[in-house]
């Protein structure tokens, strides 16, 4: 009895003592932004990109002199790909670090995990990647803290079936979609609706799951059927595959997809010959010849020594987004960079200029890119 | 007409692999009655071999596919020798634990050192990349090398089984193995060398299934390999010639149902069969209706 009391005490003094450390000095001159990203585990790639990005618009803002005179600090952490530890992270970075917003997680998942901790602390917390449709707003209303600066996958769906309809003229459409993902089944949910209403037929709706490898069933049975259009919602894995097997099969009609296909691995997967007349929409191109954009990857380039792909994109977008909400906050608190990131209009950012909607949402343009031989042959700018 | 002759040759395809798996499966259970869940780990640490030979060393195809066979064959003993021959006399519950925490071990281990991400395979050049075109059906030289070799090593695999001294020590120490031993038979040795042998095809087999789909990832055994062990007990378990056809059966089943039917489907089909088989005839299609001995 006697001892479970001394352990007792002695478990509330080591708790006292890692507090004690933990909190921070509030430091006047600095501005804490959180970083809460996928560094490790599945999605490490898109994590690591995206901090790429934002490292290299924190960078730029702190030369150029920072906020009003004071330097922005990134308090950075890894999630490990987790949904769960991305909730346990948001909460330390809101709790201890003091941080005024929070940026990431890239996948929709972690994103919407950590949401409810921003809303329970009232800091708001901005991604530049998680395209799921219920993100920032869902049946219960919007969610006050959460904002995003892509376009959703529903939009990208709708927005490649008009792709279809109107730029390539193609009537009768064959859909083969990873049945595996949320992300595969909006984007041809969304797809199919707008491709039907717009004329447009279904001639042929298959399925895989992420992994698979061997396609040549679906598509010897599609090969027999009258259709001039493959679209193919899915990631780059499998979509690569596909595109090979359908080209080895003498199915050479155009083929399009989402940003899912945004890889360097895609030309490995398919083969740079089997890499013709593909089409898929994304948020950025390196061949925009908009002057932020050639400022961008110039930048970028001096930074890392390669191309910026487009999670280097969307992460540096989203960090000057964060900052720009910042600089015009009344105060330097979580609802006011609230309040201040809800009333951005016309913010010219690499991935396009943009404005936030009533839902958090970004209103912006999107992109298609077009490979030929393997190679980004040109790209178009739809809807908006 | 002209698609179910493609979607045959698909079937083949795909069957070959299943088939060069299942026998790893069904050599092993046989000789002591184990399902080696890290067979399937085995096939993807034979497709990296194979890619780093042929995209590192610049190897070419051929002797990619034996060095890949080779390491495989090693692995497969060490893993034996550490994992389960300490296990010999343990329950049959204890070895499968053990062989689900190797195919673990394999999987993670793997994806420690080369990252989870997605490798590709050099793309094919000369006589390799080539297709032969039939009308309206398409076969490339890829699937026909697959399609070959298979069958190569699987007469291989019979002629060492059938005709060799190994080979009758194999089959005498799966009919009965205290037997087998006071008949002055090495038993270890003889399953060592049944580990081999079954790791050597499911290395081939990986480093064909690098080639023909140049896409490979630590995780890429989990799915083919429960498909070749549904193979392996169509056939009946225990029994080679019930492997390969077993492997076939189920390719060719996996092309069909998506071919003709729904591609939503196919899995549910081809796990709805290992269902099937249990219930009706446990011993599977070659196998005979033993009584277990009390």
């Amino acid at each position: 009895m006697k001892r479970s009391v001394y352990t007792g005490l002695l478990l509330v003094l080591i708790v006292a003592f890692f507090i004690g450390c933990s909190a921070p000095a509030g430091n006047e001159d600095e501005i804490r932004i959180g970083v809460n990203y996928e560094l490790s585990g599945g999605v490490a790639s898109y994590g690591q990109s995206s901090v790429d990005g934002i490292e290299l618009a924190i960078k730029q803002i702190n030369e150029a002199g920072g906020v009003d005179g004071k330097k922005i600090t990134l308090v950075k952490y890894d999630n490990k790909s987790e949904p769960a530890e991305a909730t346990t992270l948001a909460n330390k970075l809101m709790t201890q670090d003091n941080v005024v917003a929070v940026i990431g997680p890239a996948t929709s998942g972690a994103f919407k995990s950590q949401i409810p901790v921003a809303e329970q602390n009232k800091i708001p917390v901005a991604s530049g990647s998680a395209t799921a449709d219920d993100v920032t707003v869902d049946a219960s209303g919007v969610k006050e803290y959460a904002f995003r600066i892509c376009f959703s996958d529903s939009y990208q769906g709708t927005a490649m079936a008009n792709f279809a309809l109107n730029n390539l003229s193609k009537e009768k459409a064959v859909v083969i979609m990873d049945s595996s993902s949320d992300y595969g089944k909006g984007l041809a949910d969304n797809f199919i609706k707008t491709f039907e209403e717009g004329g447009g037929t279904i001639v042929a709706h298959e399925s895989y799951v992420s992994k698979d490898t061997d396609f040549n069933a679906i598509l010897t049975s599609i090969r027999g059927q009258d259709f001039d259009v493959i679209f193919i919602p899915g990631y780059y894995e499998e979509a690569g595959l596909i595109i090979n097997q359908a080209r080895a099969q003498g199915i050479d009609v155009p083929i399009i997809g989402a940003d899912g296909f945004d890889s360097p691995e895609l030309v490995n997967l398919a083969g740079a010959d089997a890499l013709n007349d593909v089409y898929f929409s994304n948020h950025y191109s390196s061949l925009d010849k908009d002057p932020i954009v050639v400022q961008f990857i110039e930048d970028f380039k001096k930074e890392y020594d390669r191309e910026p792909d487009a999670f280097n994109a969307l992460g540096y977008d989203v960090a000057k987004f964060v900052v720009d909400g910042i600089s015009r906050a009344e105060k330097l608190d979580g609802e006011s960079v609230k309040e201040a990131l809800e009333s951005t209009t016309n913010f010219e950012g690499v991935t396009g200029s943009f404005s936030i909607d009533e839902n958090h949402n970004a209103i912006k343009a999107i992109k298609v890119i077009e490979l030929q031989n393997g190679v980004q042959e040109s790209v178009i700018t739809a809807g908006q | 007409m002209e698609g179910l002759l493609q979607q045959i040759v698909n079937g083949i395809t795909l069957g070959s692999i299943y088939a060069l798996m299942a026998l790893g499966y069904t050599m092993v259970y046989g000789i002591i009655r184990l399902i080696n869940f890290a067979h399937a780990d085995i096939y993807m640490i034979g497709a990296y071999v194979g890619y780093y030979c042929m995209s590192f060393f610049g190897l070419g195809f051929l002797p990619s596919l034996i060095i890949a066979m080779f390491i495989c064959t090693l692995l497969g003993i060490i893993i034996e020798k550490i994992a389960y021959r300490p296990l010999r006399n343990a329950t049959r519950i204890s070895v499968l634990i053990t062989a689900i925490g190797v195919s673990l071990f394999l999987e993670y281990g793997t994806m420690f050192f080369v990252t989870a991400n997605v490798r590709t395979y050099p793309e094919m050049t000369g006589l390799l990349a080539r297709t032969i075109k039939m009308g309206n059906i398409v076969i490339s030289m890829q699937q026909i090398l697959l399609v070959s070799i298979t069958i190569v090593l699987m007469i291989l695999l019979q002629f060492i089984v059938k005709t060799t001294r190994i080979g009758k020590a194999m089959r005498a120490v799966s009919m009965d193995k205290d037997a087998a031993e006071l008949m002055g038979i090495n038993v270890d040795s003889t399953i060592s060398f049944t580990f081999g042998l079954g790791s050597a095809l499911a290395g081939a087999a990986g480093v064909l299934v690098g080639v023909y789909y140049n896409s490979i990832n630590p995780l890429m055994g989990m799915v083919p390999g429960l498909k070749a062990f549904i193979a392996a007990v169509f056939g009946g378990i225990g029994i080679i010639p019930g492997a390969m056809i077993g492997g076939y059966f189920i390719g060719a089943v996996e092309v069909l149902v998506a071919g003709y039917g729904n591609s939503m489907y196919r899995d549910a089909v081809v796990f709805g069969i290992l269902i099937l088989v249990l219930i009706v005839k446990p011993s599977g299609l070659l196998g005979k209706n033993t009584r277990e001995k009390v």
